[in-house]
């Protein structure tokens, strides 16, 4: 077909130009020496002074970086045994497992941030940190399920009845030759749901309580609020993070696989 | 007290209402290569798996060394088992892999090494125990499988067609170097194929199963020469199959039978009753094929002509066909200088057969 | 065969309860919230009642509910329309850039989505990159005005999930078996007929994966319209939004959750129902 042709390398083109232009117009004016106009003023490190001594803006980056370290981790541990489950055992329910995490990973965040809400306001469980962190696990455990369980159906089955003819039991089989063997996928899992837990905004609206602000509401409020220049620098300071990120887990799983 | 190192008594497995293995009967003696043969789906493998644990028989018990193990899991069983496809652990060296099971049983680290180096000198890899699984040919790698499962000293070796997926020469050679390596270790094997040449080639004693079912036990000879069945003369190498009814016992074992209106005498081990109905089986390479010159009494053979003539190399396979329509296959060594050998398609011969090779079996409807 | 089982039981032990009562019971407990009332002390106060869904059918509700319907729609056209080649050509990449292409799209679908859609707004701001570029390309004399508008919405929702599309159908290009299209062409088909024959229906299930990982967000997402759209763009997220957070209407929220899980559950079994008889499901 015509795929290395002009158009195709045109098109192409054209697409990751709309992906992102706008990313990079923002990293642009982020250096930009004015407040609203969109001439280029100069050069300016000047919106990174002001994000960098503002003190709220700082806790709340704090407060992101530990709930989705957090969150990750235990969404991580508790979704690793899952996909075990789901692999290896026949249980009650396995069916139905399955077509949770499915429905989990479809359901939109604005019903689960509902639904959510109704139930710590039912448990009169206050709003804060633990609020945000049993949800963030809570939505992040989907994913690490199906990242963990791609990665262990690639697995020779036999493995696992070889280990047992051997003599070894399921917490040997698991920690002698399933975690060796699945840690980038669970890596990949963890990095996956830090970067989830890192960008939410719909379900953590809901649960979020006023002691404990997070990044991604505070910029959502403070866009629309219409304050600009700090923000852009701030988003790419967030992108720049993502970046090397992704860069990092795909360089991981590239090596693994 | 026998020295059976396994016995099944009884066994039945059903699986979702399924019934794979029925009534089966088996007593492994100790120190010999068995080998299960069958076609795919004869439940052979699943008897294998009710041996190591992975599976529990439906109805009737199981006896290792004497003792019933229904229910005792894979792990308690001093039995092990290496898979069709090795099932070696990727992220662990040659080393690693074979320790494993030491390892596991919680043996101390010096006699970890010593054993481990002893096993790897029986498979000939003393240079490779520091490589992982991914570096090594599938030969070697069937080594290290096995000497994972070796190591541990089990009471038998069950071994699942280990070698369906090395290619024609290296099976070759692998079946040579297994056999040795079973002497060598002195370990009862219990292995499985549907490849009927690997059977009778390896073996010290064949178990024919078709459906489910154990047809009979033998040694490769008893299993070739005497079948009794029509399945495993069937199953095991070529035979052609006569109908016929007997017209009276006879002493010495024999018995006169008739064969397309011919009567012949036949060998036969059983008694027969006259009248009854009867198989009488013979092997290509038992099959004589005359032409019309060669011949003088040919009141004893049958018409036949000549519908195919296959060379093979050192033999030659011939097809042909008899008055009644039934297609018969007779194999010859080939002979250059013998111009006897030289049949062309239509033409007419007669056939007969060495005496005393015939297999009288009863009429199976 | 009595196996230990101690593993397996503290692993779901674990994850069961866990499920339960973090996506289970709450899920649960907005259908029970949708039929119960609100007064100034309680947001949610017995007795059961039903009005909320009546409440529904009220017209203003449903042009939202049809509105959000068309927006969405028209994104996950536009994403299919604009992924599906990209996609395409990129799955079919022989050389060694291949990887690092698919990773330049990886990268947006891992940057928040937030700061993505801030992002879009200089761009198509009445004085923004777009209108300034095509006023001094001379192609218009007076710049539009797409922000807070449907377009604006629906450029921005494109912008978002576009990356849900391309993924999907991605992966489901790349399994495609190339002798395929090699033994339609042997056969004398067109191009044309090649594609609308034998790649389209043979990709439908990556295409399929895409509309919904696309629709479903599309409907729901409410800081897209409240940023790109402004006060008048009011779509069911924004709307469930409200009700919980600004009119403190609680169950009337847990009733437009619970219609809008409806719907998409039912577009969900459409799916399943159609996929019955392919292979074991995939999870992407």
């Amino acid at each position: 077909m015509k795929l290395n042709s002009f158009p195709s390398s045109l098109y192409l083109s054209l697409v990751y130009i709309f992906f992102y232009l706008p990313i990079l117009v923002l990293i642009i004016y982020s250096f930009n020496n004015t407040q609203y106009s969109l001439i280029w003023h100069g050069f300016t490190w000047h919106w990174y002074h002001e994000l960098f001594s503002d003190g709220a803006l700082w806790n709340s980056t704090w407060h992101s970086f530990f709930l989705g370290i957090t969150a990750a981790t235990l969404a991580t541990l508790i979704g690793s045994l899952a996909a075990v489950c789901l692999y290896r055992y026949r249980f009650f329910g396995k069916q139905f497992l399955n077509g949770l995490v499915f429905i989990l990973i479809l359901s939109p965040e604005i019903v689960s941030g509902a639904s959510l809400l109704i139930l710590f306001t039912l448990l009169q469980l206050r709003l804060g940190f633990l609020s945000l962190l049993l949800s963030h696990i809570s939505f992040c455990i989907p994913f690490v399920i199906v990242t963990a369980y791609s990665r262990l159906v690639s697995f020779d089955k036999n493995i696992f009845e070889a280990a047992r003819d051997l003599g070894a039991n399921d917490w040997t089989i698991f920690f002698r030759i399933i975690f060796p063997l699945l840690w980038p996928a669970l890596f990949a899992g963890w990095l996956l749901s830090f970067t989830l837990s890192l960008d939410d905004v719909i379900i953590s609206y809901f649960v979020a309580g006023p002691e404990f602000q997070l990044l991604p509401l505070q910029i959502y409020f403070m866009v629309r609020a219409g304050v600009k220049p700090e923000i852009n620098a701030l988003c790419t300071v967030l992108f720049s993070l993502t970046f090397v990120l992704i860069v990092i887990s795909q360089l991981i799983l590239r090596k693994k696989t | 007290m026998t020295n059976n190192v396994v016995e099944l008594r009884g066994v039945y497995k059903s699986i979702h209402d399924l019934e794979i293995l029925h009534d089966i009967n088996l007593e492994v003696r100790e120190g010999e290569f068995l080998t299960l043969l069958g076609p795919s789906g004869c439940g052979k493998t699943t008897l294998l798996r009710l041996i190591s644990g992975f599976e529990d028989p439906t109805q009737g018990a199981i006896f290792i060394d004497n003792k019933e193990v229904s229910g005792l899991p894979p792990t308690k069983r001093h039995v092990h088992t290496v898979f069709q496809s090795y099932a070696l652990f990727p992220h662990m060296t040659v080393f690693e892999n074979i320790a494993f099971g030491l390892r596991c049983q919680k043996v101390p680290a010096k006699e970890i090494a010593t054993r481990t180096a002893d096993v790897l000198k029986m498979v000939k890899l003393e240079k490779y125990s520091e490589r992982k699984p991914a570096q090594l040919s599938g030969g070697q790698q069937q080594r290290v499988a096995i000497a994972r499962a070796a190591v541990n000293r089990p009471r038998v070796l069950l071994l699942d067609e280990p070698l369906s997926s090395l290619d024609y020469r290296l099976r070759k050679t692998m079946q040579i170097e297994l056999k040795q390596l079973q002497r060598t270790l002195g370990i009862t094997f219990i292995f499985v194929t549907h490849d009927q040449e690997e059977a009778l080639s390896m073996s010290d004693r064949v178990v024919v199963m078709q459906e489910g079912t154990i047809e009979q036990i033998g040694t490769p000879r008893q299993v070739y020469e005497k079948p009794q069945s029509l399945n495993v003369a069937k199953f095991i190498g070529e035979v052609n199959i006569f109908n016929g009814e007997v017209i009276s016992q006879q002493d010495n074992k024999q018995v006169l039978v008739t064969i397309l209106n011919k009567q012949c005498l036949a060998k036969s081990e059983r008694s027969f009753a006259p009248g009854e109905k009867i198989h009488l089986l013979i092997r290509p390479e038992d099959v004589r094929v005359w032409g019309q010159s060669e011949v003088t009494e040919s009141e004893e053979m049958l018409a036949a002509t000549v519908e195919e003539v296959i060379y093979k190399g050192t033999t030659v396979d011939l097809m042909v066909r008899l008055t009644n329509h039934q297609l018969i296959a007779a194999t010859e060594f080939f002979d250059e200088d013998d111009d006897r050998l030289e049949y062309k398609l239509g033409e007419s011969v007669w056939v007969s057969w060495t005496p005393g090779w015939e297999v009288i079996l009863p009429y199976e409807g | 065969m009595k196996a230990d089982n101690s593993f397996k039981t503290f692993a779901l032990s674990i994850v069961w309860p866990w499920l339960f009562l973090f996506a289970l019971l709450p899920f649960g407990l907005v259908v029970i919230a949708s039929f119960m009332g609100h007064n100034e002390s309680n947001l949610l106060a017995l007795p059961a009642t039903s009005q909320n869904y009546s409440q529904l059918i009220n017209p203003l509700y449903l042009l939202i509910f049809e509105k959000s319907f068309f927006i969405a729609g028209i994104a996950t056209l536009s994403c299919l329309i604009l992924g599906y080649p990209f996609a395409y050509i990129i799955a079919r990449m022989q050389n060694r850039w291949k990887n690092f292409f698919i990773l330049l799209v990886i990268i947006p679908f891992w940057t928040s989505s937030l700061i993505r859609t801030y992002a879009l707004i200089a761009i198509i701001k009445a004085k923004g990159i777009l209108n300034t570029l095509l006023i001094s390309l001379g192609l218009i004399d007076q710049p539009f005005s797409i922000l807070f508008t449907n377009s604006a919405v629906i450029i921005g929702l494109v912008y978002t999930l576009l990356p849900f599309m391309i993924l999907p159908i991605l992966t489901n290009v790349e399994r495609l078996d190339t002798r395929l299209i090699d033994a339609a062409h042997d056969l004398g088909a067109s191009r044309f007929t090649t594609f609308a024959r034998v790649i389209i229906p043979l990709t439908m299930p990556g295409i399929i994966a895409g509309c919904i990982l696309v629709f479903l967000p599309a409907m729901t997402i409410f800081y897209i319209p409240d940023i790109l759209g402004g006060a008048k763009s009011i779509l069911l997220g924004n709307l469930i939004q409200n009700q919980f957070i600004t009119a403190q209407n609680w169950p009337m929220g847990a009733a437009v959750s619970t219609m809008l899980t409806v719907v998409l559950a039912a577009l969900l079994l459409i799916y399943a129902w159609v996929n019955r008889g392919s292979k074991k499901r995939e999870w992407l």
